[in-house]
């Protein structure tokens, strides 16, 4: 969708993270992209690597970790785990699933360099 | 690697713009305002239906934050029917973010127990992820988008707490099944609200009026004040 935005978000969250802990260079950026956060990795990393320069972070390399796709199934009641956004239900098969997680785009830690 | 050479954060990449709205949350709390984030594809009629809107609210007060790439189109129209409206041009933003409705909420300056729309830019991506600090999304659809556009743009429909299925006047004339609509709105919304209306004939125009003063009336309540 919108990475180039993301990334703006990801470097205003590093400067003041930067700031806090005195540190001028970043090494490595670890974030946390649930299935469906509708985020494209790929675009992120384009994304990434242009909104970076100039910053404490420019030039690091910047890891992507999947979290998984959850769902409440409103047919039988579970919670579950699904691939893809439109699955149908693994436990009983019903198509009405309200998604309860896997939306999350979180920064997890920054290594210094 | 030494273990003060890592910095854990956790933090939300959008944790910036959650903080903005949060930060309208508590205004919009404070003076009872209920806001409605209108979200749809471009050309579903969102500003029509928003016109009609205002002409049936009659004189309650209100005020609208139009958002688009570019024009005041929008607030211009709006603003023809006698209403306060704030046009926000995104310039490349494919959606509004939480501080720029901020900005727009300042200038507005709403009395207590108003009601405010924003109308979100014509996107059914990127405006699903950004919080404004409303009470609802409002997902308007036209019929003649086709039956499976809920399927195709599952995040929106799935953050909007009602669906309008507008244009309805028009269904007779292309082929829609509207009943396939809905079900595909519940398949990945199972909660969702659903109202078919026609901003141009005024069809289900009531019940959304409904919809608006009753959940109006729930968040300006003293209760609600609390």
């Amino acid at each position: 969708m919108h990475e180039m935005s993301l990334c703006e978000g990801i470097r205003r969250v590093i400067e003041d993270q930067a700031r806090k802990h005195d540190v001028t260079r970043i090494r490595r950026v670890r974030v946390e992209i649930g299935r469906f956060a509708g985020v494209e990795t790929e675009a992120l990393h384009f994304a990434f690597d242009v909104v970076m320069r100039g910053s404490v972070a420019e030039g690091a390399e910047l890891v992507t970790l999947e979290l998984p796709g959850r769902a409440m199934c409103y047919d039988c009641m579970k919670e579950v785990e699904i691939m893809d956004r439109l699955d149908p239900c693994p436990t009983c098969g019903g198509g009405k699933l309200m998604p309860q997680g896997g939306d999350e785009m979180r920064i997890k830690d920054l290594e210094v360099a | 690697m030494s273990q003060d050479r890592l910095i854990e954060i956790e933090t939300g990449i959008l944790a910036k713009n959650d903080q903005y709205a949060q930060a309208n949350r508590t205004r919009l709390a404070a003076r009872g305002i209920l806001a409605v984030n209108l979200v749809s594809s471009p050309g579903s009629g969102k500003t029509t239906l928003l016109c009609k809107t205002i002409e049936s609210l009659g004189d309650q007060p209100l005020g609208v934050i139009e958002g688009d790439q570019q024009t005041q189109n929008d607030a211009d129209r709006i603003r023809a029917t006698g209403a306060r409206a704030v046009q926000v041009n995104t310039g490349k933003g494919c959606h509004l973010d939480g501080h720029m409705v901020g900005h727009a909420m300042d200038h507005l300056d709403l009395a207590p127990g108003s009601l405010l729309f924003i109308e979100n830019v014509g996107n059914l991506v990127c405006p699903a992820a950004f919080d404004l600090g409303e009470d609802g999304k409002v997902a308007i659809l036209s019929v003649t988008e086709g039956e499976d556009k809920p399927l195709k743009y599952p995040d929106m429909f799935t953050a909007a707490r009602l669906a309008i299925l507008n244009k309805i006047d028009l269904a007779p004339h292309c082929d829609v099944d509207l009943d396939l609509y809905e079900a595909n709105l519940r398949r990945v919304n199972p909660g969702i609200e659903i109202l078919r209306v026609s901003a141009r004939t005024g069809e289900g125009m009531t019940e959304w009026i409904d919809w608006l003063r009753t959940h109006l009336a729930d968040k300006s309540s003293p209760e609600a004040a609390e």
